[in-house]
């Protein structure tokens, strides 16, 4: 079935919303009534219809949007896209792989014709029809990692792996929590999580990064991350910090609804076939108090784990000046009876 | 499955391409191309030997980019454990196998501006995947490559005609030419980065000089995979499975495990990756760590154990599978 496109904005008047549809194939990402970190990965594999899981690579109907808003950051900021010399073979990879799926999930909207190495790929949401030769960067208007990225929703990092780790060597980030590619770039596994509280003291992230260095080919993985946003911001960056840190300041009791966001990352994890490298998709989902609530029991788990959040979480997500007013425009939907096991909506 | 995504493959083609190396060609069997492959993978090969299953790994040594098919060079070793013999005594051309996805434990560190090959007699195979990436993307690498004899090794001849004597140098043990791996080292420029693959007393030779030298260990790679040793019979239980599995004298912990029926995780089969580690919750005996992967702390600790090549020699061990 074809998707019908939003035009919308992620800043200045913020037209953002979700359909009543979206709200409901919303990845709510916690699956019991208190949070903590967890290595909490599993095989990223296709789900039902309905949920984001339908396809690998999932396009909806913020797609074009997304895409307006991601060329306007990299108008404004180049540097969120930057690969090192040594990752060309991944860059490849991860041209093929993002074709290959969205042209798989989406035959309606998204075509690509191989005939050896020469490819033709046909984009209709965004008008695109190019035909270039895999494997030679001068028949694509741009380096093929930034050309399929301005294509596919989420940010995309991609790590090299060498020395019993993983290196930060390649990203297209403009849909970030708080974090920097131009600072993190070059870093490795251990470093670039290095700000994260808690984790770390209960080996979480030595456990994760064992984890990753086996990973298979065809045998993606994926995961949950979640924050709040104030605004339906995608570009919440550490560059940007002056223009959406205040916006923190302005939520009241009468507009935590509209204002206040569930920001939820689905991560996937992907080996990459010539390279070697892992291609790690961070694909950000936003969902306003207001849409939240149209699923009870929803409103009831969130308001139960914003209550029950470790201090520590609470400041290293940012929800320090805004969780008291949230936690009590919540619990106007908890009535207090139990929740299902799972994430999905009863 | 615990292994990985498995392929159903026939052997197209079974070259004789020295003295006791056969070369096989592996297709798929429903004519579709294979995946790409990145220089320095390997499969898992599984065997069915008359009712006897045997999963070994073998370094992919076609060209990576070559999706019509994978080569892999099997030597016949003497003391067989049954894989080398059942491929080259039993398997013909036409015959059904079953590979693994590949996995790649022996990259090439793409940054390197130079790459030096140190092969001894089979460990010449992730060499001549990575060899053709390097050519085919005009990166500099030397090879040297030590063999028995001229009638031992594999594949010399076509080498040099192909990459040209300044990149692939040969020495052959029964002429008395040996590696100069001490002088080779010495005097390279910055950014060269240096892989070991063939008989464990190269590769332990190769890092040793290599140390000396002064190289960073980051530099310097090395890929052994070990065939699971034999020893005496013993029996391992399964907590969580709740069963007792008798580990024969030719077999591995794992494939034991795999008879019973159970499927444990694995991905190398030769100690070096990881996958099969597996808590010791009782051991009334040695163990006998066989593995590349855990630390000496962690040998030293008793409580963890490489099943697809770690051995024990006690009374009663306990595993928690």
């Amino acid at each position: 079935m074809a998707i019908v496109f939003r035009q919308e904005t992620f800043r200045d008047d913020f037209t953002y919303r979700n359909s009543p549809g979206n709200i409901r194939r919303f990845p709510f990402p916690f699956d019991r009534d208190e949070y903590m970190y967890s290595v909490n990965m599993e095989p990223h594999v296709r789900g039902q219809a309905g949920t984001v899981y339908e396809s690998l690579i999932d396009v909806d109907e913020h797609y074009v949007a997304e895409m307006q808003d991601r060329a306007l950051v990299l108008k404004e900021d180049p540097l969120r896209y930057q690969a090192l010399p040594h990752m060309m073979a991944a860059q490849w990879d991860t041209l093929e792989l993002l074709m290959e799926e969205q042209a798989a999930g989406y035959p309606e909207h998204f075509t690509l014709i191989r005939n050896g190495d020469r490819w033709r790929w046909i984009n209709r949401p965004l008008g695109i029809d190019d035909t270039f030769t895999f494997g030679d960067r001068s028949t694509l208007p741009y380096d093929p990692f930034e050309y399929i990225t301005r294509q596919a929703q989420g940010d995309f990092c991609i790590v090299d792996q060498r020395d019993g780790n993983l290196w930060m060597d390649a990203g297209m980030v403009t849909t970030q929590a708080d974090w920097s590619l131009d600072f993190d770039i070059g870093m490795n596994f251990m470093e670039w999580h290095g700000p994260v509280p808690l984790a770390h003291q209960i080996g979480v992230f030595d456990r994760a990064l064992k984890f990753l260095l086996k990973l298979q080919l065809g045998k993606p993985t994926r995961r949950f991350n979640w924050t709040m946003t104030i605004n339906p911001r995608l570009d919440t960056s550490p560059e940007n910090y002056h223009k959406w840190g205040p916006d923190r300041t302005t939520v009241t009791p009468d507009n935590v609804g509209e204002k206040v966001h569930l920001r939820v990352e689905l991560q996937s994890l992907w080996r990459l076939p010539r390279s070697n490298a892992i291609l790690f998709v961070i694909r950000c989902y936003l969902i306003s108090m207001n849409e939240l609530v149209t699923v009870p029991k929803w409103a009831r788990r969130l308001h139960r784990v914003l209550k029950t959040l470790p201090p520590e979480l609470v400041d290293y997500k940012g929800l320090t000046r805004y969780r008291d007013n949230t936690i009590a425009w919540l619990s106007k939907h908890d009535d207090g009876a139990p929740t299902s096991p799972g994430i999905f909506p009863d | 499955m615990s292994g990985g995504l498995a392929i159903a493959v026939r052997v197209s083609r079974i070259d004789t391409v020295a003295a006791n190396i056969k070369r096989f060609r592996l297709v798929r069997h429903d004519g579709e191309p294979l995946p790409v492959f990145s220089a320095g993978a390997h499969v898992i090969v599984t065997m069915d030997d008359d009712g006897h299953r045997r999963r070994n790994p073998y370094s992919l040594m076609s060209a990576p980019h070559d999706t019509s098919g994978y080569d892999i060079s099997v030597l016949r070793v003497a003391e067989s454990r049954g894989g080398s013999a059942f491929l080259h005594e039993k398997l013909r051309e036409g015959d059904a196998l079953t590979i693994s996805h590949p996995v790649n434990l022996f990259h090439a560190d793409k940054r390197g501006r130079k790459h030096i090959l140190l092969a001894g007699g089979i460990g010449i195979t992730p060499f001549l995947a990575m060899m053709a990436e390097f050519d085919r993307a005009n990166v500099a690498f030397e090879l040297h490559y030590a063999m028995r004899s001229r009638e031992h090794g594999a594949y010399w001849q076509e080498l040099v005609e192909r990459y040209g004597a300044h990149r692939v140098k040969l020495y052959f043990s029964a002429e008395n030419d040996v590696l100069p791996v001490a002088s080779l080292l010495h005097n390279q420029p910055l950014g060269t980065h240096a892989y070991v693959c063939g008989p464990d007393r190269m590769t332990d030779f190769v890092l040793r000089t290599a140390r000396e030298c002064g190289w960073p260990k980051s530099n310097v790679h090395s890929e052994r995979f070990l065939a699971p040793i034999s020893g005496k019979a013993f029996d391992a239980e399964l907590l969580r499975s709740g069963i007792v599995v008798r580990v024969g004298d030719h077999e591995s912990i794992l494939e034991a495990v795999e008879a019973a029926g159970i499927d444990a995780p694995y991905m190398c089969r030769g100690g070096a990756c990881g996958q099969c580690e597996t808590a010791v919750v009782a051991c009334n005996g040695v163990l006998a760590h066989h593995d590349v992967y855990l630390s000496e702390e962690e040998k030293a600790s008793g409580r963890k154990v490489m099943i697809c090549v770690s051995r024990f020699d006690g009374t009663k061990l306990s595993l928690d599978l």
